[in-house]
């Protein structure tokens, strides 16, 4: 081995991980695995991650970056405040969740004592107090940051409203000794979203305290930059892949799904905007590259829930191909160990179903709606959220889809249905999977070498679909994989 | 700038957005920040966006006919939001048919708005009717003060 090489580090909830990139050839040279030792000592997890890619390489290259992600420790802990739920709470929401946060709560309106209990009950890492357009409504943010301050919480609280109260909400935050810092509004004006200040805010906290507080510092010999929680990284790829390198074409608009034990994730880049002129848009914008974490579709955690969600165990179990009793008995498997993998056709053709189930419904709440509303001029189609019909490429990971048989039916879950004409999924896309957890890597990558790092991830993403992938400067023609 | 900020739109499924943006155009010359929601806009949006920008006014257009049963509780939802205060118009073809105005605008007056506007008003009436309306509150609130 010879060229530039570059380390990216993952500290997960559960394993360290390690992706070797060979900077020139944009190709993974290997990968290295150790537990997340947080609690304890992250170095040690880390040395065993390092032996492990050592073990693969025969010998580690000097590496010209060493990168970090992290979403280990419980993850980046948010709770966010806004005024009212629909607007400006809402613009938070989509600001923490952009952050890479794991949020924990939302509250909208004036915070009362209950709110503060139960805030204090999280133990937030980072508070997100938003409300009021710029020159609207200063009364409820300055009403809020005075109960925050009031309260015996200490974590950094990033203050992301009516630009004409910040002065006064920092004042009263700063003068009961919080680690307050002012960035710009969420929502500036009615139904204008500006995500992009907060989310910086947020990531700079998370460099200068969480990384400290959390004890993931502990590590810096390893690494030159813990620069960002995971999902952030991960969402830095896919926007990576979609807009390509400077000067090149990328894939254009496309989808994440990262399907995992506890949550599903999605990540869209894409306008969303409506797709025919004669559409209306109803409710907030949305951000160009926006995620969602539903807490509730986890296939290990809450697999029960999936089956809820997805119609009940007569449904999941005719998509199995097994009886609702047996269903049961597998439900019960997956419950009694969390960290099962499925042993066996059955179990295995049940994964499916629910890893399909799951990706099918975290997908319809992140895309957006399109309804006919009857006015008395005739109907006029109303679309609310973002439009993914064009999207052409969805990229999957998570454990349900790497281990799993069968990733290209498990993934086309994501996909417009006849069924729900109303859900603005996307209609004919490209289906990829991330086999070897790198889009986490390539997000890190993309900082510092954008080039390599879209190449590599282009060319690390397997096809599982008959769709041509589009976009890069050749398109390729892909079969069933 | 006035410093007084006005919320605009037609409410429910009432699409007749061209008089209502002639309106916002105007208020938006006359100085005062205008939040326009636009064509079907219900009722509850015009109440969130009068929360967030602390809005003075809300301006309800109706044109389709339906205005009086769009319309009907909008008092009320402002009190329940604590908008208690908020002045409230509402203009355009508000009911179905030629019925007597005076009769049309009692009952939105009934309703709860501070003033009603028949079909045809010029801008400027709006303006004027603004300006005295707003002067007259900020005499009243400095008889509070005192």
């Amino acid at each position: 081995m010879s060229g530039p090489a570059a380390l990216l580090i993952d500290f997960g909830s559960t394993y360290t991980k390690l992706r070797a990139v060979d900077l020139k050839n944009r190709t993974l040279l290997g990968s290295g695995q150790g537990p997340s030792t947080v609690t304890s000592d992250i170095t040690i997890g880390m040395r065993t991650a390092l032996g492990d890619l050592e073990e693969q390489l025969g010998r580690l290259p000097d590496f010209r970056y060493r990168l970090a992600s992290s979403s280990a420790a419980g993850g980046l802990k948010m709770v966010t405040v806004g005024l009212v739920r629909e607007l400006t709470a809402e613009a938070a929401r989509f600001a923490a969740l952009g952050a890479g946060a794991r949020l924990v709560d939302t509250f909208a309106y004036q915070l009362s004592k209950r709110d503060m209990a139960r805030i204090t009950g999280h133990d937030p890492d980072i508070i997100l107090l938003a409300g009021g357009t710029d020159g609207g409504n200063s009364e409820v943010i300055v009403n809020n940051a005075q109960t925050l301050a009031a309260s015996g919480l200490t974590c950094p609280i990033i203050v992301a409203g009516n630009r004409s109260a910040a002065d006064d909400a920092e004042e009263i935050l700063k003068h009961a000794g919080k680690d307050v810092r002012v960035t710009g509004n969420v929502m500036p004006a009615l139904g204008t979203l500006e995500i992009e200040p907060a989310r910086a805010a947020i990531r700079d906290v998370f460099i200068a305290r969480i990384v400290h507080a959390k004890g993931l510092d502990r590590a810096h010999d390893f690494f030159d930059a813990l620069a960002m929680p995971t999902p952030v990284a991960v969402l830095e790829a896919a926007r990576l892949l979609s807009d390509g390198p400077h000067g090149r074409g990328g894939l254009g608009p496309l989808l994440v799904v990262d399907i995992g034990g506890a949550t599903t994730d999605v990540y869209s880049v894409a306008s969303g905007e409506p797709t025919e002129g004669r559409i209306l848009q109803h409710g907030l914008p949305e951000p160009f590259a926006k995620r969602t974490v539903e807490g509730d579709l986890g296939m290990r955690h809450n697999a029960g829930e999936i089956i809820e969600a997805a119609g009940g165990r007569d449904a999941v179990a005719a998509l199995a191909g097994a009886t609702p009793a047996e269903v049961d008995v597998l439900l019960e498997r997956i419950a009694a160990d969390v960290e099962r993998l499925p042993e066996g056709e059955g179990e295995r053709a049940f994964d499916a179903a629910l890893a399909q189930c799951a990706i099918r419904i975290a997908v319809t709440r992140h895309a957006g709606t399109v309804e006919i509303v009857h006015t008395v001029s005739g109907p006029v189609a109303a679309q609310r959220g973002k439009d993914l019909s064009p999207v052409a490429t969805v990229i999957g990971t998570g454990g349900a889809l790497v281990y799993g048989r069968n990733a290209s039916s498990i993934l086309s879950g994501c996909r417009f249905s006849e069924d729900e004409p109303g859900s603005l999924r996307p209609r004919d896309p490209a289906l990829l999977v991330d086999n070897n957890y790198l889009l986490y890597a390539a997000g890190l990558l993309a900082e510092v070498e954008p080039e390599a790092a879209f190449d590599f991830a282009r060319a690390s993403l397997e096809p599982v679909s008959e769709q041509s992938v589009k976009g890069g400067e050749n398109e390729l023609r892909v079969t069933s994989g | 700038m006035t410093g007084h900020t006005l919320v605009t739109g037609v409410i429910g499924s009432d699409t007749h957005i061209v008089g209502n943006r002639i309106l916002s155009m105007a208020l938006e010359d006359a100085g005062y920040h205008v939040v326009a929601l636009g064509a079907l806009t219900p009722s509850e949006d015009f109440i969130k966006a009068a929360i967030e920008t602390a809005a003075d006014a809300i301006m309800v257009s109706s044109l389709y006919g339906q205005g009086e049963l769009d319309c009907k509780g909008f008092r009320d939802l402002c009190i329940e939001a604590g908008l208690q205060d908020i002045l409230l118009y509402v203009g355009g073809n508000l009911v179905v048919g030629k019925q007597d105005w005076d009769g049309v605008e009692r009952r939105f007056l009934d309703m709860g708005f501070d003033r009603a506007f028949p079909p045809g008003t010029r801008t400027n009436d709006v303006i004027e009717s603004l300006a005295r309306d707003f002067a007259a509150r900020a005499v009243d609130a400095g008889m509070a003060d005192r």
